[in-house]
């Protein structure tokens, strides 16, 4: 700080005027911008706060156990015996699905966005993943229910048949509607533009002169794109497809629609017997009590959670493909 | 010399296009034969079968002059195009089954009345979503109003202020736009609901819509104002105008119509979330005026009472509804491209 | 080498300290073709370039360059920026077509044989003629062992032989074995620029190519590593067809045995002038050449 002398007041006073009206801009402005912390916090703590009752009661049952009843006790008063292990595993087996179908399709759809497609085509082709993208959730339900359900249902009774003899392929009952795989193709279409652009991004940005170098060196368009564009962009797929696992995780109405929800852990995912956090909450809000309330709201924080971890790492390592430069 | 033409000796020559052709064409002949002669039935067969065949022959012909090395690129470059293929597929798909089924239950009333004396069992020709289309447009509205201010002002900390929390903010935002619809809803349940004497209402609806919405929002206006040039600004500080006055009158202004695209992709993003109306806004059947007290239809609700319901007249109900709602954010989706490309094409 | 002193001296200020530089550039010029007098006798038939033109969209960018490259010599291609001659160097291999809005005209012959003849593998072609670019551009997954050998790879060619000495012949020949033999397992990231760029031309070596382009190879470079790449592009030269772009015009006196002038002029750009480098430095027969040489503009 420069010492005062005794010319300057007067331009001071102007520019601490000046700074008045730009140190309130700026205080309304940061503050606001604080409000996406304020939500999230605000969301954990208020789920937290609701949910607490449940926590306190099941412990860690909550997490072990798969039943989700309420009975009345010898006074008549409700206990409830909720616990999310099948809804869990199936929100991880459905995400599972989902990613196995998705991530391939995203990264085949990417490069050819990216270096076969004619310039028209791309562009046309971009728009449509875009628009997918803004899809409503309900219409994927409908869509999967009434259209692919019937179709995925033959599909998985061609792989049960055929591959029927890996343990998670087999079924206990031939019995293929509304099952993990249908659910996780849904998704699966869900998550394909997220996929595919984040994708699409990263190898956009692979650096010229290494393509340059690659086809320099008489390579193929392939040869380029395996030795150059897919080292570069692998953690940009990884980061992709952990973007996508988040917004499998947390689907609800479309899951919903197309899942038969029954609380006991399933792995066999060709059978019509799984479960989602989410739709599992939409499923049972109707006829909710007051611990069955406060059991769903733990529920949604246990999703909550989930989700923010996932996307915190898929966040982490987005930015570190594009920042990287490898 | 001004008589020589440039030429591109790279491109596919006609020939080379009429060999493509050609196989392409032997190929769905011979998938034909196959699926005849062959076991092998059904659209699926056609599929695979016609890739298979394909790849052999187009194989074969790129093998004569480029060898195993020109096999194994025209052989990534089907695959890649096979997987663009299954995905186009699901999107014709999911907009032919949503056209084909939903034409069949739009008719005029459906815009100018209610469900107020009609159940959603009743034959589709009664009743309409007037009420519906009112309420979703209370709902937009008012997620507009909170979710837009909220979204430009956290994009100018990022673009204009560079605070030393913007790298924080910036993640905050992302995670943020992963917080799933469900949690959204139940969040204003347990917030507001169970808190304070507010029930059921658009109002609360608009509200978790507002979580949703604001971080497409801040996404988006924060690439637009990044792409309003520095000495815009310099410009404007350079005259002695206050950062405020710059961003205000200079900033924005430029940044206006990349800023309408924000609201209208936020406005596509939530148009459509069903899962955290149903815990907020409750259910009514005729038009509520007032967005503070009572519940509200919403075209999403009445989807998913049509969904629920499961007799095959509810069910075109839904169907009818949802291309609607796909109208709509086919709609928004269209402004917010042309709008944006306006943009592009004006720097 | 007994030029060596004087090389240093001039190296990285030569485009500042022209004035009295047209004399001596022809010196350095004809000291460099008495050297290579009654050296390598021509090998086949070389590269060839028929009225090449180019476009960038409805731009006209070179015009009707016809040039003879004589197997096994060094031609360099001089010229104010924006004269085309990159332009023309990435049609002798086909990498102009990659600009998504480029077109061309004329013929390149490469053996007598042209490389846009319809039907032609392009990849083929791009392994007989090789590239090294402006910027040094290695690998950066791989070590610097595989770089070397990534043409192989990405080629999918099966190189007959050991492929440890194929390694080490392209090393040597690229001038930079000795500083990498202990550490072919590391990565290429951490060599310096000068050695990236020697590793790029190991890498091309490998491919065992007829003909080598070099775009402005050192201009990236300190010039401490650009001497040691013109000693590399002496040694290549007795065995392969070298074309190089330079701005630094000791340069092309020091390595090239041919010098082609180009320029634009405001319209596209087109060859002025070529012949023996110390020709075009000493007695130009163009007086753009002249000045352009001698400093007065560019």
């Amino acid at each position: 700080m420069p010492a005062p002398t005794a010319e300057t007041p007067d331009p001071r006073k102007l520019t601490t005027k000046h700074r008045a009206s730009d140190r309130l801009f700026r205080a309304v402005v940061t503050t606001f911008s604080f409000s996406a912390l304020i939500i999230l916090t605000l969301i954990g703590l208020f789920l937290l706060i609701k949910g607490f009752s449940t926590f306190k009661e099941q412990g860690l049952h909550f997490f072990t156990t798969a039943g989700w009843s309420v009975t009345q006790d010898a006074n008549g008063k409700d206990v409830g015996h909720f616990g999310l292990s099948a809804m869990l595993l199936g929100t991880v087996l459905i995400a599972l699905v989902a990613l196995f179908i998705a991530v391939p399709l995203s990264v085949l759809t990417a490069l050819f966005l990216t270096f076969y497609a004619p310039e028209r085509i791309r562009t046309f082709l971009v728009s449509v993943v875009d628009l997918m993208a803004a899809f409503p959730s309900i219409l994927y339900g409908l869509w999967g229910f009434f259209i692919l359900g019937p179709m995925a249902e033959y599909w998985a009774k061609l792989i049960n048949k055929y591959l029927g003899w890996i343990p998670f392929l087999s079924v206990p009952q031939p019995s293929f509607t509304r099952s993990p795989f249908i659910a996780g193709i849904v998704l699966a279409v869900m998550i394909v533009p997220i996929v595919t652009s984040v994708s699409r991004e990263v190898f956009s940005q692979t650096p010229l002169d290494r393509v340059q170098a690659a086809y320099a060196l008489g390579a193929s368009k392939w040869g380029m794109i395996k030795a150059v564009v897919l080292p570069f962009g692998s953690s940009g797929i990884v980061g992709g497809a952990m973007l996508g696992l988040g917004r499998a995780f947390g689907e609800t109405v479309a899951v919903y629609s197309v899942l038969n929800i029954v609380f006991r852990p399933n792995w066999h995912i060709l059978f019509t017997q799984g479960g989602n956090v989410a739709s599992m909450i939409i499923g049972q809000w109707g006829e909710a009590g007051k611990a069955e309330v406060s059991a769903l709201l733990a529920a949604g924080l246990v999703l909550f959670v989930l989700t923010l971890l996932v996307n915190f790492a898929a966040d982490f390592v987005v930015n570190r493909a594009v920042k990287s430069g490898r | 010399m001004t008589t020589i033409q440039p030429i591109r000796p790279w491109a596919a020559s006609k020939a080379d296009r009429a060999m493509t052709g050609a196989s392409l064409l032997s190929a769905v002949l011979l998938t034909a034969l196959l699926v005849a002669v062959t076991p092998l039935k059904g659209k699926l067969a056609y599929f695979f079968v016609f890739f298979v065949v394909w790849f052999v022959l187009d194989s074969i012909l790129i093998a004569r002059r480029f060898g195993t090395k020109g096999v194994r690129d025209g052989l990534a470059a089907k695959i890649t195009l096979f997987g663009a293929v299954i995905v186009m597929m699901a999107v014709a798909s999911i907009l032919w089954a949503t056209i084909s089924r939903g034409v069949k239950g739009l008719h005029l009333s459906l815009f100018s009345q209610t469900m107020r004396t009609t159940s959603f069992t009743d034959p589709f020709s009664h009743g309409g979503m007037l009420h519906s289309i009112i309420g979703t447009l209370y709902l937009i509205l008012i997620a507009i109003v909170i979710s837009v201010p909220m979204g430009i002002l956290t994009a100018i900390y990022l673009t204009e202020i560079k605070g030393r929390a913007a790298g924080l903010i910036r993640f905050l935002v992302q995670a943020m736009s992963g917080v799933p619809s469900v949690v959204a809803g139940l969040f204003i349940y347990a917030a507001i609901i169970l808190n304070t004497p507010l029930r059921n209402s658009a109002f609360l609806g608009g509200l978790a819509l507002t979580i949703l919405m604001v971080p497409t929002v801040t996404r988006t206006a924060e690439e637009v104002l990044n792409l309003v040039p520095r000495d815009l600004r310099e410009a404007g500080l350079a005259m002695g105008a206050t950062q405020w006055k710059t961003v205000a009158l200079v900033v924005l202004p430029a940044a206006r119509s990349g800023l309408i695209t924000a609201t209208v992709l936020g406005v596509a993003r939530v148009a459509g979330e069903t899962a955290p109306l149903l815990f907020t806004v409750g259910v009514f059947d005729s038009i509520n005026k007032n967005p503070f007290k009572g519940g509200s239809g919403t075209i999403p609700t009445y989807i998913w009472a049509g969904l629920t319901a499961g007799t095959s007249d509810s069910v075109q109900r839904a169907w009818t509804a949802i291309l609607v709602l796909l109208a709509v954010v086919l709609i928004l989706f269209t402004l917010a491209r042309t709008l944006g490309n306006k943009k592009m094409k004006a720097k | 080498m007994d030029n060596s002193n004087n090389e240093n001296q001039n190296d990285g200020d030569d485009m500042s300290t022209q004035s009295p530089a047209t004399k001596s550039l022809g010196d350095v010029a004809a000291k460099r073709a008495k050297q290579n007098m009654g050296g390598s006798a021509p090998l086949g038939v070389g590269l060839e370039a028929r009225g090449v033109h180019a476009w960038f969209g409805k731009h006209l960018a070179l015009e009707d360059v016809s040039l003879d490259f004589s197997a096994g010599t060094v031609t360099a291609l001089i010229g104010p920026s924006g004269c085309g001659k990159s332009t023309f160097i990435r049609t002798l291999n086909r990498m102009h077509e990659f600009i998504p809005s480029a077109a061309m005209a004329g013929q390149v012959l490469l053996d007598g044989r042209d490389i846009y003849e319809p039907g032609i593998d392009v990849t083929k072609i791009r392994l007989q003629i090789g590239m090294v670019f402006q910027k040094p551009n290695p690998f950066p997954s791989m070590t610097i062992g595989e770089n070397v050998l990534a043409g192989l790879k990405l080629a999918q060619i099966k190189h007959e032989g050991n492929k440890d000495d194929l390694l080490e012949e392209c090393l040597v020949r690229a001038g930079l074995w000795t500083e990498v033999k202990d550490r072919l397992g590391a990565h290429a990231g951490g060599l310096s620029g000068g050695q990236q760029q020697r590793l790029c031309i190991a890498r091309s070596l490998a491919l065992k190519p007829k003909v080598l382009l070099m775009d402005e190879p050192c201009s990236a470079l300190d010039p401490g590593s650009t001497l040691r790449i013109e000693d590399t592009i002496a040694q290549l030269s007795k065995t392969m067809t070298i074309v190089i772009v330079t701005h630094n015009m000791q340069q092309a006196a020091r390595v090239s045995d041919y010098t082609a002038f180009f320029l634009a002029e405001g319209g596209p750009g087109h060859m002025v002038e070529v012949g023996p480098t110390n020709e075009i430095f000493s007695r130009p027969k163009d007086e753009r050449t002249e000045n352009y040489v001698s400093g007065r503009f560019g």
